[in-house]
């Protein structure tokens, strides 16, 4: 369990003061600038050891993406870009830091941009956040007027410029490259990689683009040192972490806890159990409507890190942990997350625009009954077949949880069918469409 | 409804102008891009616009296009695939009830019907021009669930932890034009924190300005840069 003193996000509640002075009084802004002075190779050796991998869903380690970057600048400028498009259903902690927790954030922006050799960086945050976006903004414009932003930014001899941008509702462009076509002014379709954003990214320059999270926690692991951070965790899974619990437990709540805490643990202290207790549970999705769900055997006693929830064939994804109890219909539950998927696809690749409607629509079918078992077999196939084969990871976003659902209550669907079919008698479904 | 699938009203204004006071506002955002990236500034520019006008009509992606000397076609891709451009009028008060699974887990379907029965037909604008409502895709702030985001031409702010009364209550007292409060509508919480007494940050010395002290020494200061 984690303790206080050891929460980098002291303020994600918003019951204090977000603005500058109350930021520095928790310790925001301290030191800064010798941190910045210690130099790039440094910061990033630091965020290497600390074991920080991204919290924006794929875990890939920080340090390492940083390195990715060019060492020094030629023609063409860098940038940081950062991905606050926050939109995996579940998922709700970027808002918090970014509306309570600003100047920690931006502070992030600095070092970090600083490390990887750029002097300006901008802030993508969800268009639907604009209370959120309104916060942040001023924090930023507080910042500038401290002279923590802009020429000699915190006295650090680094000239830093932070702009705040926004989107206008598309899950999409939380994909990186979706992101950036986005910030230039385009729709929000995938490209092609590579090159990666390292290479070419933002207006064909060398970008990395990292989430809130995995920015607003590096001042803090500066400050306390890696081995600090590397406390907590499991190896290969170390820090703390903002977890976002939703769905049919007794007190949903964000809460910043150590990773690789129990999932089990982690409802029953924080979230005041599942509601009607735990043997009421149905079924959990430990990280965002992306990852497959898990049943009550497995949450019994899986831990919350990216290998334990992968071993597992689900993942920590964003740590958005979705808890269904037994009330749940966990196909209609299921189905409207692929209509989730169906609404988002950006219509780029063939097999994600088909497919994620037509999963959805057999999913809708499923979830009356009105449907075969050959057909479960025939979803699966069509799962497996947008899983792997589209430009980004929407495809296999949509694919999983679908995937999760048939592995783990594919004799709930049966059921469902042949209640159904009892009154009708058996009908092949080989010549009935999806629609 | 897919993202292509959205189109234009068939009823278009004759002409757009800016406002002097948003025609400024553009003129600084500018200055955001690099030079010739201006085109950047094409989502901003509709939502003010949308602001200004209540939603984004042709005449104004016209305009846009010529002020960010982008082709036409450029900027209306870009206001029918991203979803938060209403591209026909919504009500004075646009309700947009979240009904993703965290929501729906939590009765997103009973708010849905409150609109129906307060409102009426879900994305038309009520007799009064008062209400629109329309059921959108997750808004991210599901520890909050059910909620919903009411936008005006003034403000666009989330409703969160709603039981059909309450929402009922809500959109009455924006009907009468009272306050209504912003947020969390369980007395309960504050923000994203549980119901009641909070599990965590409860330790008075993350407050007490204990760590604004200087730093003594920056850890692994001497650390050796390993050879790449």
């Amino acid at each position: 369990m984690l303790e206080d003193k050891d929460r980098i996000f002291t303020n994600l509640y918003g019951l204090h003061d977000w603005r500058l002075e109350a930021a520095k009084k928790r310790g925001a802004w301290n030191g800064t600038a010798d941190l910045i002075r210690m130099g790039p190779d440094w910061i990033i050796q630091q965020i290497k050891d600390s074991g920080l991998r991204g919290r924006g869903g794929a875990g890939f380690p920080t340090g390492l993406k940083w390195s990715f970057m060019p060492r020094e600048v030629g023609e063409r400028p860098h940038y940081l870009v950062v991905n606050a498009d926050e939109s995996e259903p579940g998922t709700c902690k970027d808002r918090e830091m970014m509306r309570h927790d600003p100047h920690l954030f931006i502070e992030g922006c600095l070092i970090a941009s600083y490390a990887m050799k750029a002097s300006a960086c901008y802030i993508y945050i969800r268009g639907e956040y604009v209370d959120e976006r309104n916060n942040l903004q001023a924090a930023v414009d507080e910042a500038y007027a401290a002279g923590l932003l802009g020429k000699n930014a915190a006295g650090s001899g680094w000239d830093f410029d932070l702009y705040v941008h926004h989107g206008a509702g598309a899950y999409i462009c939380g994909e990186e490259t979706a992101l950036l076509e986005s910030l230039e002014g385009k729709k929000g379709q995938p490209r092609l990689k590579p090159p990666f954003p390292a290479g070419a990214g933002l207006y064909g320059c060398p970008t990395t683009v990292n989430n809130v999270e995995s920015i607003a926690v590096v001042p803090t692991i500066l400050r306390r040192g890696a081995d600090w951070f590397q406390k907590f965790g499991r190896d290969n899974n170390k820090g703390t972490k903002v977890f976002c619990i939703s769905g049919h437990v007794n007190r949903p709540c964000n809460v910043e806890e150590a990773m690789s805490i129990p999932l089990r643990q982690l409802i029953d202290t924080h979230c005041g159990g599942v509601k009607g207790g735990w043997d009421n549970l149905k079924a959990i999705i430990p990280g965002g409507s992306s990852v497959p769900l898990l049943p009550r055997e497995i949450c019994d006693d899986v831990l919350m890190d990216f290998d334990a929830l992968r071993d597992v064939r689900s993942g920590l994804g964003t740590a958005a942990v979705i808890v269904m109890d037994k009330s749940t219909d966990i196909v209609r539950a299921i189905s409207r997350i692929s209509y989730f998927y169906k609404h988002e696809s950006c219509g780029q690749c063939t097999p994600c625009r088909e497919g994620t409607g037509w999963m959805w629509r057999v999913l809708e079918r499923m979830a009356e009954g009105n449907s075969s078992t050959a057909e479960i077999d025939k979803l699966l196939d069509v799962a497996g077949q947008i899983e792997g084969h589209t430009i980004c990871a929407l495809g296999d976003a949509a694919a999983w949880p679908v995937q999760g659902l048939i592995r783990h209550f594919r004799s709930e669907i049966e059921e469902r069918i042949n209640a159904y079919r009892a009154d009708r008698g058996p009908v092949s479904m080989t010549s009935v469409a999806a629609e | 409804m897919t993202m292509a699938a959205r189109r234009p009203a068939t009823q278009q204004p004759a002409s757009f102008e800016w406002s002097a006071e948003n025609q400024r506002w553009c003129d600084e955002q500018i200055t955001k891009y690099p030079e010739g990236r201006q085109a950047s500034c094409v989502i901003p520019f509709l939502w003010r616009g949308q602001k200004q006008e209540g939603w984004c009509s042709i005449p104004m992606m016209e305009a846009i296009a010529r002020q960010l000397s982008m082709p036409y076609i450029r900027v209306y891709e870009v206001a029918t695939f991203y979803t938060m451009f209403n591209l026909a009028p919504v009500g004075e008060y646009f309700v947009q009830i979240c009904g993703t699974t965290p929501c729906m887990l939590r009765g997103a379907q009973d708010l849905r019907e409150v609109c129906k029965k307060v409102i009426g037909v879900e994305n038309h604008v009520s007799d009064d021009g008062k209400f629109s409502w329309l059921e959108v895709e997750c808004l991210g702030a599901c520890t909050n669930a059910p909620m919903i985001q009411i936008s005006t031409k003034v403000g666009d702010h989330y409703y969160e932890d709603l039981t059909p009364e309450i929402f009922e209550d809500l959109l009455a007292k924006i009907r009468r034009g009272e306050e209504v409060k912003i947020g969390t509508q369980n007395p309960g919480r504050h923000t994203s924190d549980p119901d009641g007494e909070n599990t965590t940050l409860t330790d008075p010395t993350l407050y007490d300005g204990s760590r604004a002290q200087p730093l003594k020494e920056i850890p692994n200061a001497q650390a050796p840069t390993p050879a790449e």
